[in-house]
This record gives C-alpha cells, sequence and structure tokens, in this order.
C-alpha cells in the first residue's frame, strides 16, 4: 500500500498549498474562495488523518521520504506521538481560522495574513510529522518565518520592535539548534549510526553513547537551550511578551499550537525518540531539565501577577503553564509522562480559550487591562463564561481538562521520589489562582465602574460578532470534556498511555 | 545529428554572440535580436542539459576539427552545464526585466543610447561567460576572461554619472590587472610544461617552485577578478551604482565566472599544490570576507550597497571548503556539490535582491533605507521578492542556501574544521540582520503619503520573484545537483597521479 506513504506529505500540503494560492487573492473580491481554500484545507487535513489513525491500527509503517542530499532525506512518518500534535494542531486551527475571519473583518492585508497563518500550521504539521533531526530543524525554522509576519501585521513601530526581538531570540536559538544538530549528525555518521526518531530513542547502546559521552551530554544540553527559546524558558523567555503586539489570533495560535508547543514538543522528541529517556536517565540529564522547568513554572507565575494588560498576562502564564509540559517529560516515569503529554494538548485548548476571549474583549468593548474589566460579564456573559472556564482549566480545578494533568504530574513526582515537585505544583496552582481569579471576580462580580472605550455592536442577538464568539464556546467545551472523559476509551488518556508505554517498555 | 550533444556545444556560444552582433548592427531591432537570441539560446542549454542527463558523460567539441593541444576544444560536463543552466535562467529573467527597465519612458537620446547599447553588450556578456564555461584550456579561459570583464565594464558604464563612471574605471583597472596577472600565470605553466590544456596539465604538474609561483599569479589574478575580501573594494561601488540588471548580472554571474576558472583550475592543473598553505589562506580570506562584507552590509543606509556588500560575505563562503575540496578530491563530491549548491542559490537570490531593488527604486526614485517605510501596499510581490530572496540569503530552511550551508557544515566538521562551523552560522546570522533591517522598513505602515509611487510593468515585477522563488525550490536539488556533478568528475580522477 503505497498511497498511504503519500499521507504524511499531504497533510502538510493541505494548508501548504491553500496557503500559497491564497497570497495570489484579492483582499476584497476574494473573500469567499479564501474563507472556503481554508475551510476546505482543514477538512482534507481531517479526512487525511482519519485515513492515517486508519492505517496506525493495522501496525503500517506510513512515511513519506524524499531525498534531499545524498544520506540526507526528508521524512514525514506518522506515529502516535506525532498524530496526537497533528489533530491538536488541525482542530485549533480550524477554530482559530473562523476566529480571525471575524477578528480581521475589513482590516488590509487579509491575503497577507491567512496566506502565512496557513503556511504556518503546514509548519507546524511538519514538524509533528518530522522523523529525523534535518525535517524538524526545516520546519521549526520554517515557523519562525512564517510567523514574523503574523507578529508585524499591524505594521506600527511597536509591532516591528516586537517582531524584531522576536525573530533575535528565535534566530538565535535556531543557530544553536543547528549547531547540536550538525555535531551530533558527525558524531553519528563516524560510528554508523542513523539518527531517525525511534520509539525509546536511537542512542541507546550505540558506540557513540561510549565514546564520545561528554559531547553527547553537551548536545542535549545545547538541544534544551535551543528549544528552550521557543518553550520560553526563564531566562529566555524575554522575547514571548513582547511578541504580544500581534493581533489575537496569532498569539493564540502562537501560544496554543503553534511556536511555544513547536519547542516543547522538540524537547519530547529530543528526549523520548532521540536519545530515549533510559539514555536521558543514565547520563543525569533529567535532573538539570526538571529544575528549570520548575524554575519556569514559578517564575513565570509570579510575573504574571504583576502585570495589567490582559494579554501580557496571559503571556507570563504561558511562560509557566508550558513548562508542565516539561516537567512531565523530565519525571522519570510512566505516571509523569502522561501527564507532561497530557498537557501538551490541554495547555493548548485552554489557553487558546483564555486568548480568543481577551480577543473578544479588546475587539468588542476595547478593553485591553484587566483593571478596566469591572463589569465585563453583564456585558459578554458568554465570552466571560467561556474565559472562565479557561481560567478555571489553568487553575487546575475539577473537572476541567487542566486538573488531569496537574493530578497526573503530581503522581508522577511521588511515583518518582520526586517529591518536592508537588511543592512546585502546588505552589503554582496558588499563583494561577492568584492571578486568575481577581480577572473572575472583577468581570462576575464588580459593578461596572466607566463607560466602555468602545462598544462595538454587532447584528442579531448576539453580544459580538459572531465568528467571535463561537469559537471560544467551542474550546471551553473542550476543556469540559477533556477533564470528564479523559478517561474513556477512545479519550485522551488512553491514547497518551500507549505512546507512553512505547517509551517505557 | 540532433541528437548527438557536441552538435550544440558551439550554438551555445554562437547565438548568443550572434545575436549581440545583430543587436549592435542594427540597434532599431537590438530588442528583436535580444529576445530571440535570449529564448533560443536558453532553449539551445535547456537541450544540451537533457542530452547531457541521457548520455552521462563528458561531451567534447574540437572547433574546426583541430583538437588539444592545437586548437580549441569545447568541454562539457557536469559542473559546466550546471553553470550554463544557471546563467541560461538568470537570464531569461534579465532580458525580461531589462525590457521594462531600460525601455526609454520619453525621446532622450541619453535614454535611447542605454537602451540600444545594453542589448548588445549583455548578448555579448551571455556569449563570453557561455564560452568560459566550455573552455578546457588555460588560454582560452584567459581570452573569455578579457571578454568577460570588458563586456562587465561597459555594462557599468552605461549609466553616465561620475561617481557610476569613476567606479567602472576603478573596475576596468582591476579586471585588467587581474586578467594579466593570470595570463602571466598561465605563461609560467606554458613555460614549465609545454601545454595549456588543464587535464595535460594535472597529469604532468608537480610541486615545484614554478608552479608555487604560475599558482601564486594565477589565483591571486583571479580572487581580485572575484573581489575576495582584500580585493573586494572595487566591488560594492560598481555593483551598487549600476542599472539594476546590470548590478543583478554582476553580482550573480560575472564574479562566479572568475571563480569558476579558480575552482576548475585548482581542482586540476594546481591540485599538486593541495597541501600548501594557498588553499588554506583562500579558506581564511573567505572567512574574513563573511566577516567584514557582513559587517559593513549591517551599517549601510543604502538599499544597493547593502546588497552589494552582502555579496562580498557571500563570496567568502565560496573559498571556505577550498582545502577540503582539493584534500577529498574525486571520492568524496559533497564538498564540490556544497560549493555549487551554495554558487547558485547566491547567484539566484542576489540577482533576485537586486532586481527587487531596482524595483523599489524605480518607484520610489531614492536608494535610501528609511524610503522604503510603508511599500508593503504598492509592490507587494517586489516585498515578496526581496524577503524571499532575503531566506535564501541568510540560508534560512527551506532553501537552497540551507542546504548548501548544511552540506558545508557537514563537510566541515568531518574534517574537525569546527571554526568554519562559527563562521558560517555567524554569517548566517549576521545576514538576517541585515536582511531584516530592509525588510522592517517595507513591513512598516507609511502614514499617508507614498501616493506618487510609480506603477511597475509586469516585465519587471514578475522575473525578481521568480529567481527568488527557484532559489528556495534549491532545496529540492541536492540530489540532481550531485548526479549532474558526478558526470565528469572522473574527469577529476583520471588525471590523479
Amino acid at each position: 500500500m503505497t498511497w498511504v506513504n503519500t499521507l504524511p506529505l499531504l497533510l502538510v500540503l493541505s494548508s501548504l498549498v491553500p496557503g500559497l494560492i491564497i497570497f495570489a487573492l484579492k483582499e476584497k473580491r476574494h473573500r469567499t474562495i479564501r474563507i472556503s481554500l481554508n475551510v476546505l484545507g482543514a477538512l482534507l487535513k481531517f479526512f487525511w488523518i482519519y485515513l492515517i489513525i486508519r492505517s496506525l491500527d493495522t501496525g503500517l509503517l506510513i512515511e513519506t521520504r524524499l531525498p534531499l542530499l545524498p544520506q540526507f532525506d526528508l521524512v514525514l512518518r506518522a506515529d502516535n506521538l506525532s498524530i496526537l500534535f497533528v489533530i491538536l494542531s488541525a482542530v485549533l486551527w480550524l477554530v482559530t481560522t473562523l476566529y480571525a475571519i471575524g477578528y480581521l473583518e475589513d482590516s488590509p492585508h487579509r491575503s497577507r495574513f491567512f496566506g502565512f497563518f496557513s503556511l504556518c500550521v503546514s509548519a507546524t504539521m511538519g514538524i509533528a510529522l518530522a522523523g529525523n533531526l534535518l525535517t524538524f530543524f526545516i520546519f521549526y525554522e520554517l515557523l519562525t518565518i512564517c510567523t514574523y509576519p503574523l507578529v508585524v501585521h499591524w505594521g506600527t513601530k511597536e509591532a516591528l520592535h516586537g517582531g524584531r526581538t522576536y525573530l533575535i531570540y528565535t534566530l538565535g536559538g535556531g543557530a544553536v539548534l543547528l549547531t547540536a544538530i550538525i555535531w551530533l549528525h558527525v558524531l553519528a555518521s563516524s560510528s554508523g549510526l542513523s539518527l531517525e526518531f525511534a520509539e525509546k530513542g536511537v542512542l541507546a547502546g550505540s558506540t557513540l553513547l561510549a565514546e564520545h559521552e561528554a559531547a553527547v551530554r553537551l548536545i542535549f544540553f545545547m538541544f534544551i537551550a535551543a528549544l528552550g527559546v521557543k518553550t520560553a524558558f526563564v531566562p529566555i523567555h524575554g522575547w514571548l511578551p513582547r511578541a504580544m503586539v500581534a493581533p489575537a489570533p496569532v498569539s493564540a495560535l502562537l501560544h496554543a499550537v503553534a511556536v511555544v508547543k513547536a519547542g516543547a514538543f522538540g524537547i519530547v522528541r529530543i528526549v523520548y525518540d532521540l536519545y530515549g529517556i533510559e539514555v536521558a536517565q543514565e547520563l543525569d540529564l533529567l535532573g538539570p531539565l526538571l529544575i528549570v522547568a520548575c524554575i519556569t513554572v514559578i517564575v513565570g507565575s509570579i510575573l504574571a501577577l504583576f502585570q495589567d494588560d490582559m494579554k501580557k498576562r496571559l503571556a507570563y502564564s504561558t511562560v509557566s503553564q508550558v513548562s508542565y509540559i516539561v516537567i512531565g517529560v523530565a519525571l522519570y516515569g510512566p505516571v509523569g509522562s502522561t501527564g507532561g503529554l497530557i498537557h501538551l494538548v490541554n495547555q493548548g485548548v485552554m489557553k487558546i480559550t483564555l486568548f480568543f476571549g481577551a480577543g473578544n474583549f479588546a475587539k468588542t468593548v476595547g478593553v485591553y487591562k484587566i483593571s478596566k474589566m469591572d463589569g465585563i460579564g453583564r456585558r459578554m456573559p458568554w465570552t466571560m463564561a467561556a474565559f472562565t472556564v479557561g481560567a478555571l482549566g489553568m487553575i487546575g480545578v475539577p473537572p476541567t481538562a487542566g486538573f488531569i494533568s496537574k493530578w497526573f504530574l503530581g503522581a508522577g513526582a511521588l511515583d518518582t521520589g520526586a517529591d518536592w515537585v508537588i511543592g512546585v505544583l502546588v505552589l503554582s496552582s496558588l499563583l494561577n489562582a492568584g492571578y486568575f481569579l481577581p480577572i473572575l471576580y472583577r468581570g462576575w462580580f464588580k459593578p461596572q465602574q466607566e463607560e466602555w472605550p468602545k462598544n462595538n455592536q454587532y447584528e442579531g442577538r448576539w453580544e459580538t460578532h459572531k465568528l467571535l464568539l463561537i469559537p471560544p464556546l467551542i474550546t471551553a467545551v473542550f476543556v469540559l470534556l477533556l477533564g470528564v472523559f479523559a478517561g474513556a476509551p477512545i479519550g485522551l488518556l488512553h491514547w497518551v498511555e500507549m505512546i507512553v508505554n512505547l517509551e517505557y517498555r | 545529428m540532433v541528437a548527438d550533444i557536441a552538435f550544440w556545444l558551439p550554438l551555445i556560444i554562437l547565438v548568443p554572440l550572434l545575436a549581440a552582433i545583430g543587436a549592435f548592427l542594427f540597434p532599431r531591432h537590438s530588442f528583436r535580436f535580444a529576445f530571440i537570441g535570449t529564448l533560443v539560446t536558453a532553449a539551445v542549454v535547456f537541450g544540451s542539459t537533457g542530452l547531457l542527463w541521457q548520455d552521462k558523460e563528458v561531451a567534447r567539441h574540437a572547433v574546426g576539427g583541430w583538437g588539444a593541444p592545437l586548437g580549441i576544444d569545447m568541454v562539457l560536463d557536469g559542473l559546466s552545464m550546471l553553470m550554463l543552466l544557471l546563467t541560461a535562467v538568470i537570464g531569461l529573467a534579465i532580458t525580461s526585466y531589462a525590457r521594462g527597465y531600460f525601455l526609454p519612458k520619453n525621446n532622450s537620446s541619453e535614454s535611447w543610447h542605454q537602451y540600444n547599447y545594453f542589448w548588445p553588450l549583455w548578448l555579448f556578456l551571455w556569449a563570453a561567460l557561455n564560452a568560459l564555461f566550455l573552455s578546457g584550456d588555460l588560454f582560452n579561459l584567459y581570452v573569455t576572461l578579457e571578454l568577460l570583464g570588458f563586456s562587465a565594464v561597459a555594462l557599468t558604464a552605461l549609466v553616465r554619472k561620475p561617481a557610476v563612471l569613476k567606479a567602472a574605471m576603478r573596475y576596468l583597472l582591476v579586471s585588467l590587472s587581474g586578467s594579466l596577472m593570470y595570463l602571466l600565470g598561465v605563461v609560467f605553466l606554458y613555460a614549465g610544461y609545454g601545454t595549456l590544456d588543464i587535464a595535460l596539465l594535472g597529469a604532468v604538474a608537480t610541486n615545484t617552485p614554478e608552479l608555487v609561483a604560475a599558482a601564486a599569479l594565477i589565483t591571486v589574478g583571479l580572487v581580485m577578478k572575484t573581489a575576495l575580501f582584500p580585493f573586494h573594494f572595487w566591488l560594492p561601488p560598481a555593483h551598487a551604482n549600476a542599472a539594476a540588471p546590470v548590478s543583478a548580472l554582476l553580482s550573480a554571474l560575472v564574479v562566479k565566472g572568475s571563480f569558476y576558472i579558480l575552482l576548475r583550475v585548482w581542482l586540476v592543473a594546481l591540485h599538486p599544490l593541495a597541501d600548501t598553505f594557498i588553499p588554506q589562506l583562500l579558506s581564511g580570506l573567505g572567512m574574513a570576507a563573511i566577516i567584514w562584507g557582513s559587517l559593513q552590509a549591517m551599517r549601510q543606509t543604502q538599499l544597493k550597497m547593502l546588497v552589494a556588500y552582502s555579496t562580498v560575505a557571500q563570496l567568502g563562503y565560496l573559498f571556505l571548503l577550498i582545502p577540503l575540496l582539493l584534500r577529498g578530491r574525486g571520492d568524496d563530491i559533497a564538498p564540490l556539490a556544497g560549493i555549487v549548491i551554495f554558487l547558485s542559490a547566491h547567484a539566484l537570490a542576489k540577482a533576485a535582491a537586486f532586481l527587487s531593488a531596482g524595483n523599489l527604486l524605480y518607484a520610489v526614485g531614492e536608494d535610501r533605507l528609511s524610503s522604503l517605510d510603508g511599500l508593503t501596499r504598492k509592490m507587494p510581490l517586489t516585498l515578496a521578492a526581496f524577503g524571499v530572496a532575503g531566506v535564501s540569503l541568510i540560508a534560512l530552511p527551506p532553501s537552497g542556501g540551507f542546504i548548501a550551508k548544511w552540506l558545508m557544515l557537514n563537510v566541515a566538521l568531518e574534517h574537525g574544521y569546527w571554526w568554519l562551523m562559527i563562521v558560517v552560522i555567524g554569517g548566517g546570522l549576521m545576514a538576517a540582520v541585515y536582511i531584516m533591517r530592509v525588510m522592517s522598513h517595507l513591513f512598516l505602515e507609511a502614514r499617508g503619503h507614498k501616493s506618487d509611487v510609480k506603477p511597475l510593468p509586469l516585465c519587471m515585477s514578475w522575473p525578481p520573484f521568480g529567481l527568488a522563488v527557484l532559489a528556495i525550490l534549491l532545496v529540492f536539488t541536492g540530489v540532481l545537483v550531485t548526479d549532474m556533478l558526478v558526470i565528469g568528475a572522473p574527469w577529476l580522477l583520471e588525471v590523479a597521479p
């Protein structure tokens, strides 16, 4: 069955091709074509995913292989972990596209925006499906290129400044990543080792490990430092709050699936499928990683406390929340890993809900600051409800998705004897509550203080444009479903445990 | 006969040459000659590529039936084919672009003068380049090098302004002295070994003082013409002040001509000197070029100067791997592939960058970076062309520049040349800085003004974009290029002592 092997490529192309066509479209005249292309691409993507899952069940290897250079192939491969990330991106992309259509109505450069938006998703697909380091790097950097025009979309001095900061950090990280990759390649080729991602890693038992232990260890930390830029580890998180100048849908995508997730996903790949969790443990690489992640979780939350700007507070919250994933990876044990991978999905769904909410407040009533939010729940109850679900999820209140993540992370910490991590989780949850509950309190319970800076009315009974309202409601429902049905037979937990079992077998 | 590639070889040179003569003799029809000449030349080159790909062996043609060592031999192997192909692709874009760029808007004699002289000179330059790529002996290479230099200088001087004439004059002097040094080196070789055929020389040459002297002269001469640091001083004013299509030609192709000779000569005739300090020195100068050129590009305030200094930097990459290339001759094609892919990616991207810079200038009328604010709505395609070309110049994936650097870095590190890693990656970051300086002006939303932007004809807006896209698509050609280079790579081996 060779056609199956084109599926990973088709998955990338189903947003790449629409993206390229969209660039050529006229701003105003081709609105319908643009929207249909986006939707068509998204639907096609789901169809390919369906076919892939069906074939995965039969145990087939699904990979597209394209020789780029002698000895170096572009490899796109579907495995359980990649499909997990692919589904997350595909779903959230569709929702965000709808949102962006509503958000950017009548603003300039829509063709450019949606073109790059689609390219971003293609890059994310590529990152998810990458079967070796070269492929991963290509799509990882492609993501950097395609997000830049989105970050500077408004074209103001401030936006360009934010964009420049973003590029300095990410290209710097990319340079370190490339160095690490080539170094490892050269070491591996001298001992005849192929560096294609595989369950349980490729380094275990190789001569490379015995001969170059110090180098292998150093390369690991280079990987972490490089990927840590996009993952926004403290102290290399500085770009994230400054990239908040982007339009809300971009921030949503950046924080939930595209950029920060690419970093976190990369760390997952490096630890599980390149080094292998056993090797990482033997070389004592996980301990430092765990410490970095814990510091990031705490410092990110503390910084979030002091932000009055809504998007900035959410940004620092992302800094902190993404590192939960890394905590899960760094806890040596299946339970912790499960928690980390579940959070990869959960954080995306929760954070995107929050950003949609923040975008709605800004777009509809012109509220950007938390201190101006008093009484907003009365004006926009549905948006506020969705926001509330997302915020409670972040704090980890049952029965939301966030509770499941924190439960497994905590259990994983106990499981491996790293009890102090529980303390980190509890402290972080308190801090989460500290910066989210005041927002909820102001929104629901405080009376309105002054007139809204602006008051956009949209047709119908809706509190805002319906394309702005429906996406957060959908994702809020997901947050609840992911919490309530986590353990269902076809649920997320089941899937993640399948992935984790392969790594610890 | 038609399927025999030897039949096509003379045409690769003759077609542009005849078109040049036609365009010169009949100025009123100059564009017609150029148009047909361009299409036919490109077709002949594409056709021979197909034939060479099919035959998979080196093609030779002895002009007038006189073979080496007396007559003129044309040799076509994978390396020369790739160079011809690159020239043809860029040539198509240049002819299209120049039609819009030079077409006189009024009846001033100045603009007609430019228009009428551009076509024969450009076709002549093309013929010279093609002849250069097809030459197999050192004296023919000298002749083609001179022809190339003269037509390049004449094209630079098309714009009649004092600054331009000064730059062109300096260019002429450097070009002449470079050729003379090369010729002197060739004379040394002839005196020592009695032959000028590169392949024959490779078989008999040994590491003697005469060979070192010849090598020094030839190398310095060619390096001057290639503008390797510290001989780059003539390049930025010449490339920045020439008309945009000419700048593109100079940066994309002309400097590559002398580099190609350097590569050929060192790979075979001068190979006995592979272990001397000279290749190492070239690599070191390459590193210096990357650092110096990038630093200069970062502080330019004029767009075309910035792009020209970027050429100074990017030319440095071509020299980095020369010691490794010579060391692993024949058995490892990877260093050569890295160099050739880089050369092609730079040629396409730099031509695209100069042509889109030309578009910006054409529309705005001035060259300062700050005058570019807010052009994004007016000229989206040009902005895209510059951005996409920039991706390849920075060597971000996916692009030809990236795949070339990837290959270079792998080769460098395998041989323990870890310092190249720092320079190559650092050079990429510096390129990012200067490209982003331009892009951030282009992305800025202007307030109000910029209503006087001249509309661009389609024949000017599309060529840079097409070239930039090709620079990106090169990422998929790594295997093809390597397979092509292997044709005639035994040519590297058969003369190995």
